[in-house]
């Protein structure tokens, strides 16, 4: 990574530690605009969303508004096409939405730019897929290596190799596939894919986890087992879960979970 | 970190991707073995030229020439002393050879060249041409008893398939051997004629027999009498004339003697005449009107520059001699002429700065003098190789482009193959600069591959030029550097790394640019559709 966005990442962290700090004073309750949970780690704030299909513009979210609080394990169920992977997705800032703001702990992130984006992806958000979305050219451990990798310089990494290497393994051997290390994406089982992706979404310590229905592609058991893993990490190591699923049975195993019909939040 | 780490997969595990690079190898290849093979040709063909035109040759205009080369030395020493080594006065003349071969007579024009044996081997690489060891080491226009080279001592014999090295066998009796039956030959044909205009009933048996020269030569009484004295005593009949050495063409010619080596049909140099040997030359004298003047001259080596040119049209006689029966020596005065001065320079000068100078120093008599660097002497042919070549590589060239295409189509479908781990990797934080990097260094290291191989494999081909030039004679029956056109007898490279540097750096450089553009398509995919596709 070049220099001047490592620089540009650091100033990141630093105003978000120090809003962190500032969190009963909340930038956002200034604005006026929006005052929600003060403890919310991620906040959206009447969200839209349309694409263009042809002429026609096809709404996707018509405002939702939303909060996660630090630690919660919160899912948010709805029908394929209601919008829930959009609103994932304006979430971790792969996409910008046309109306609302999005705050991460307390600041707006919806309106940053490019790099700051990257970072904040890199850094503070974990993302973990329906379809495992590996890189198949590499091992099992490197894939979970890449986030350091696009994070550090080449210098940087060899500088903490060891030190990043073993806690990659550490990593491993929590999803439980410390025997997978070499092994290629496509030598592994469904389940073990999304627990190697877990773990890939782990390995920067990220403050919220993001998941695409991330047991739509499995069997039950390989599901529930993903969903107890999920579960733990969430206790254990205090990582707010943000899931998205249109399963009901899978989205009764969270803290919380709201309804999301034809791009609006309907129960919370 | 990632970049290297992918962009080093992708290398490993796209092959169709490794298929797209063997143009840019193969490019690379041909164009250091052209480029090798061609400033090889030039170089040796350059020194072929170079070695009997000196740096810079100062000339008239007019075939009589000039008094007092001295002074013009001197003259031209004041202007350019600093950059010249070395001088010599020479004069050239066009003449016409003519020598009896079993009863033909044959004629030849050729450019008579008087010159001082020992002051030319200073100005050019005449000596080193010659056929007689000891010429080699001092030139010299006294026939050598024996020991001329039955071998071209310029071709590498240890080299494998060094076969079409001619073979020279006649040139065992060069020599006095060959002075002696010469005369001998001309006694004995002199006698007879004598004897048929006395009696005019000739005897056809004796004269058959006359008439294979040489064939009584090993058994000639006189041999071991006239073997010590020379050219010394005057009376001696056997006694050479002045002495002349011959462009080789001149006197042989190549014959095929019919073997095959190696699937390779084998020459063999046949001499006309050898050292030892008379000849008779014409040339016009100096003065108005030119006259028709002419001498005999014994043949006491051959001059050999591989350059068929001057192989066949050169031939060198000493300045005093040819410069007195041209009567170009004033009666009074002793003054002699000369029409041409020959200049070596110092290492590294620039011949046409010094051409120049001189060029300037001359120029209130610029009707009567040129001067001239050797390149100028032959600009036309050093003009067309150096053309040959630039055109060769701007095709060459063309192919490394047009294999960038080839690299630019196969990216194109990588990054949408790849679409989706693009995706991937922009969601885990990966800027739009840090995907183009995975895909430009991809392209670098194609590039740097392909290149790579391209330039081992070039190396190796120029390496093993010879070799491969020997099988393919063999394979095809025909050969195809056949030293009877090229005058070579290998095919000559000269490696020049700067060069090699900069086509393994172009080649890299197409690599790249190729790449640009599906890697700014890569860095530009949105991730959300990105990770959507399917």
């Amino acid at each position: 990574m070049s220099n001047p966005k490592s620089v540009l990442a650091s100033d990141l962290i630093e105003s978000f530690d120090q809003s962190a700090r500032l969190s009963e004073k909340a930038v956002f309750q200034d604005s006026g605009s929006f005052a929600g949970d003060l403890d919310a780690q991620l906040t959206a704030y009447g969200l839209k969303k349309s694409y263009q299909k042809g002429p026609v513009d096809i709404p996707v979210l018509q405002g939702v508004s939303l909060s996660v609080r630090q630690g919660e394990l919160l899912s948010i169920i709805g029908k394929s096409g209601s919008g829930k992977s959009t609103l994932l997705h304006l979430l971790a800032t792969l996409d910008a939405p046309d109306e609302g703001e999005i705050y991460f702990e307390s600041q707006r992130i919806d309106n940053l730019g490019r790099m700051e984006r990257d970072a904040l992806r890199n850094r503070y958000l974990g993302m973990i897929f329906q379809f495992y979305h590996l890189l198949p050219e590499l091992t099992t451990l490197e894939n979970v290596l890449a986030p350091l990798m696009i994070g550090h310089s080449v210098l940087g990494y060899f500088r903490r190799r060891r030190e990043i290497h073993k806690q990659a393994k550490e990593l491993l051997q929590l999803v439980g596939l410390g025997h997978r290390l070499r092994h290629k994406p496509r030598e592994l089982s469904g389940g073990e894919m999304q627990r190697a992706a877990i773990a890939r979404a782990l390995i920067t310590r990220p403050r919220v986890l993001l998941a695409d229905e991330p047991t739509g592609n499995l069997d039950y058991a390989s599901g529930r087992e993903i969903l107890e893993l999920l579960r733990r990490l969430n206790a254990e190591q205090n990582v707010t879960i943000v899931m998205v699923t249109h399963d009901l049975s899978i989205a009764q195993l969270a803290d919380r979970s709201v309804e999301l019909v034809q791009g609006r939040i309907v129960s919370s | 970190m990632y970049k290297l780490l992918l962009s080093w997969r992708y290398l490993r595990t796209r092959y169709i991707a490794l298929a797209s690079i063997i143009s840019v190898t193969l490019g690379v290849a041909t164009m250091i073995v052209v480029n090798s093979v061609m400033s090889g040709f030039t170089t040796e063909m350059q020194n072929r030229i170079h070695g009997i035109l000196s740096d810079v040759v100062f000339e008239s205009r007019s075939m009589n020439g000039f008094y007092d080369a001295e002074g013009h030395m001197e003259a031209i020493r004041k202007v350019a002393g600093d950059y010249i080594e070395a001088m010599t006065p020479t004069v050239f003349v066009p003449a016409m050879l003519s020598f009896q071969v079993q009863g033909q007579t044959i004629t030849r024009p050729l450019q008579l060249i008087g010159i001082y044996p020992e002051s030319q081997g200073a100005v050019s690489d005449f000596s080193k041409y010659l056929q007689h060891p000891d010429n080699r080491e001092l030139a010299s226009f006294d026939l050598h008893p024996r020991g001329y080279d039955t071998k071209d001592h310029q071709a590498d014999c240890d080299r494998e398939g060094s076969s079409n090295v001619r073979n020279r066998k006649q040139m065992q009796e060069a020599g006095i051997n060959r002075r002696i039956a010469f005369i001998d030959h001309q006694r004995m044909m002199a006698a007879m004629y004598a004897a048929d205009a006395a009696e005019p009933s000739p005897e056809e048996a004796s004269n058959g027999e006359a008439e294979t020269p040489g064939a009584a030569a090993p058994k000639d009484p006189f041999a071991g009498i006239a073997t010590p004295g020379q050219s010394e005593e005057p009376q001696n009949p056997y006694a050479q004339k002045t002495g002349i050495i011959l462009g080789i063409a001149l006197g042989s010619f190549p014959r095929e003697t019919g073997e095959t080596k190696n699937g390779v049909p084998q020459y063999e140099d046949v001499f006309m005449v050898l050292p030892g040997d008379d000849v008779k030359l014409m040339f016009p004298t100096a003065g108005m009107p030119p006259q028709a003047s002419s001498g005999v001259f014994t043949v006491v080596d051959f001059y050999e520059s591989k350059m068929s040119e001057y192989d066949s049209s050169f031939a060198f006689v000493p300045i005093e001699k040819l410069q007195e029966m041209r009567g170009m020596i004033d009666r009074t005065s002793g003054a002699a002429l000369v029409n041409s001065i020959q200049i070596k320079l110092k290492p590294g000068v620039d011949g046409n700065m010094v051409r120049d100078l001189i060029q300037t120093a001359f120029n209130d008599r610029s009707h009567l003098y040129i001067v001239s660097t050797w390149q100028d002497k032959q600009s036309a042919l050093l003009a067309a190789v150096q053309m040959e070549t630039a055109i060769l590589n701007v095709l060459l060239f063309l192919i490394i482009a047009v294999a960038g295409f080839g690299i630019l189509a196969i990216f194109f479908m990588i990054v949408v193959e790849k679409t989706r781990d693009i995706g991937i990797l922009k969601s885990l934080g990966a800027s739009g600069w840090g995907v183009m990097g995975i895909f430009l260094s991809y392209g670098l290291a194609l590039g740097l591959l392909g290149s790579g191989v391209g330039m081992g494999l070039g190396l190796l081909i120029v390496a093993k030029i010879n070799w491969i030039a020997d099988v393919l004679g063999r394979v095809t029956g025909k050969p195809v550097f056949d030293p009877e056109i090229y005058y070579f007898y290998k095919i000559p490279a000269i490696v020049d790394p700067l060069t090699v540097a900069w086509v393994v750096l172009g080649a890299v450089g197409i690599a790249v640019l190729a790449s640009v553009m599906p890697a700014i398509r890569a860095a530009r995919l949105h991730p959300v559709e990105a990770l959507r596709y399917e």
